[in-house]
């Protein structure tokens, strides 16, 4: 018996979400008394002994060109096979875009019930029992896998990582997958971005900076923190910014250490995205915004006298001149 | 071409979250139902356009769902679609709603099965790979863009930290999001025109769901907000440094 955890990567290195999930994968074999064992499809160029640190036994490999491209027919036929032989009763992903394309496949495949958005370690006192997010972050979940195999998804940034000693044990495996019916005809990736899910700060910008123009207030303050930019759903909308930066109850959901608002006015459907954020930080004229209600810290002012202040002062935290 | 459209009801984006029963039950009354705004603005409107370009020349809907489900499959109908087809059953599970959809499509032959990227109150986001599954058929996750090209669909989808474009065979299922239609307001020719559309009620299969769930929870309050003076936002910096320790 083993958790099996799905090591996902991102042009040959295993993903900070996916080492999350391993981490969390250990803990969970610890609970249930067995070991914890990653599996990596497609070539790496990290070493993959070294996940050991994260607490897995074992790391399962196959290297087959396929891989390479994550094809979620293939994917969970592999991760399936792999389950079945290592006698996986938990299987863990990031639920990340990954890890959704793969698992809900695999708990048909395997008739394994599936938790995806999962927050906090299972409950095993009395069956086992999982908590998630629903209502777009409004509420938690606890739900019960009925299962004798588990599939669980966990959110990024919600369990951290630990770094210990071990060393895991590399084994290859073959496989001979069937070809691709999806065809990939062309990948335009961003690359140097922090991925937004992934962020452990994020500065995001509303309808309050007036327009494009002003995006070095959002834009500035990121690049000093090492942080992703979001943005409110009518900046998308307005194409001020792009889609995919757009958080809240119909966009992404995230939870970084760090929130910065910048002009939002914090709607209920924004907040819903945003809320499980560690710290919020609310940047807004108005002292009736609802977002104050939701943050921890916060300025009522004038994001263009206030702002470029903020960006000042941490210039001199980070002795940036 | 036939398209099934997945069409899920959620609470509406103001609904207040309330639970009863010992936190084991959404307290429902006073809730107004929407159609989930994946299923309604991308999946539901890209399928209407798919048929008004003559690509699509039959679109049904579904839902799994009792008769309260009936106004907001209507109103579905009302943007577009031929008919719709209800499984009267209780949604249980990811697994359990799936299973009955893939019932629906077995018997519809659809080339095409459109859903919304995930529902806003369960966030599962597993309908569409589960009924790929149970199908045998592509899914592509997440899709911002959809197009044929002879017989195949070449979809543009998000990946981690990008874009990928796909070609597919059909059939295939899709999990649609931001990108790929607009959302419409249907009109009062929509309105009167979806009364007399066909809905048909068909009773579930036998599936045991894989999960279930035990009881809801709500997130603790915040402590209440630190006010810094917009004359000092240096003392803000300071604040997160020191204090919350996130810079
Ligand atoms: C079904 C549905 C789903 C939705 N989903 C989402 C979602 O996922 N995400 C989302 O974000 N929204 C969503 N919305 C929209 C949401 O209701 C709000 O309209 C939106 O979040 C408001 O964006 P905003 O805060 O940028 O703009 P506004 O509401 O216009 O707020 C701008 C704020 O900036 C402040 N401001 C203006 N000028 C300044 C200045 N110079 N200095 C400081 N502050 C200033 C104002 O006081 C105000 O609070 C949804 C709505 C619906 C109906």
């Amino acid at each position: 018996m083993s958790v099996l955890i799905f090591l996902d990567q991102a042009d040959g290195q295993i993903r900070k979400s996916s080492l999350e999930a391993a981490c969390y994968g250990a803990k969970v074999a610890e609970q249930l008394g067995v070991n914890a064992e990653g599996i990596v499809l497609g070539t790496v160029t990290d070493d993959l002994a070294s996940l050991g640190k994260y607490g897995l036994r074992r790391v399962h490999s196959a290297t087959t060109e396929v891989f390479n491209q994550l094809d979620g027919q293939l994917f969970t036929k592999a991760i399936a096979d792999l389950a079945t032989a290592s006698g996986a009763t938990v299987i863990v992903f990031s639920n990340n875009l990954s890890g959704k394309a793969v698992a809900s496949r695999l708990s048909v495949r395997l008739k394994a019930g599936l938790v995806s958005g999962a927050v906090a370690l299972p409950d095993t006192s009395n069956g086992f029992i999982v908590k998630k997010t629903v209502f777009s972050g409004k509420a938690f979940a606890n739900v019960a896998i009925n299962t004798e195999i588990k599939i669980i998804l966990l959110n990024p940034n919600s369990y951290s990582i630990t770094i210990g000693e071990g060393v895991a044990e590399v084994a290859t495996f073959q496989t001979a997958p069937a070809p691709a019916k999806v065809q990939v005809i062309d990948v335009n990736k961003v690359v140097g971005e922090v991925p937004l899910t992934e962020a452990e700060i994020v500065v995001s910008g509303g309808r309050g900076l007036k327009g494009p123009e002003n995006w070095a207030l959002v834009t500035d303050l990121a690049k000093l923190l090492g942080a992703a930019t979001a943005c409110s759903r009518p900046v998308a909308d307005i194409e001020w910014r792009p889609h995919h930066e757009h958080v809240g109850q119909t966009g992404i959901t995230i939870a970084p250490n760090l929130y910065f608002a910048i002009g939002i006015s914090g709607a209920i459907q924004h907040l819903a995205g945003v809320n499980r954020s560690k710290t919020i930080v609310v940047i807004n004229k108005d002292p009736e915004a609802p977002f104050f209600k939701a943050a921890d810290y916060g300025i009522v002012g004038d994001v263009f006298e206030v702002m470029p202040k903020i960006i000042d002062a941490v210039k001199k935290l980070k002795g940036v001149s | 071409m036939k398209i099934l459209v997945c069409i899920s009801k959620t609470p509406d984006t103001t609904a207040k979250i309330a639970f009863t029963a010992n936190n084991t039950k959404f307290v429902a009354e006073g809730v107004q139902w929407i159609i989930n705004p994946y299923d309604e603005w991308y999946a539901l409107v890209r399928a209407i356009e798919l048929k008004e370009a003559g690509t699509a020349t039959i679109i049904h809907l579904v839902t799994v769902g009792l008769p309260d489900c009936d106004p907001v499959i209507r109103k579905a109908l009302a943007l577009g679609g031929d008919e719709a087809i209800r499984v009267n059953a209780e949604s249980h599970d990811s697994y359990y709603i799936a299973s009955q959809i893939a019932e629906v499509a077995k018997q519809g032959g659809y080339d095409l099965i459109f859903t919304g990227k995930e529902t806003i109150d369960y966030n599962g986001s597993s309908i569409g790979g589960m009924l790929a599954e149970l199908l045998d058929i592509p899914y592509v996750s997440l899709a911002i863009k959809f197009n044929m090209e002879g017989n195949d669909a070449i979809v543009v989808r998000e990946i981690e930290g990008g874009e990928e474009t796909d070609k597919v065979p059909l059939p295939l299922v899709v999990s649609c999001q931001k990108g790929m239609a607009e959302q419409r307001i249907p009109n009062m020719k929509g309105i009167m025109g979806a009364r007399s559309k066909p809905l048909k009620v068909v009773e579930p299969i036998d599936v045991t769901p894989l999960t279930s769930i035990a009881s809801f929870d709500l997130p603790p309050a915040k402590a209440g907000v630190k006010l810094v003076s917009a004359d000092q936002p240096e003392e803000l910096v300071r604040l997160l440094h020191e204090e919350a320790k996130v810079i």
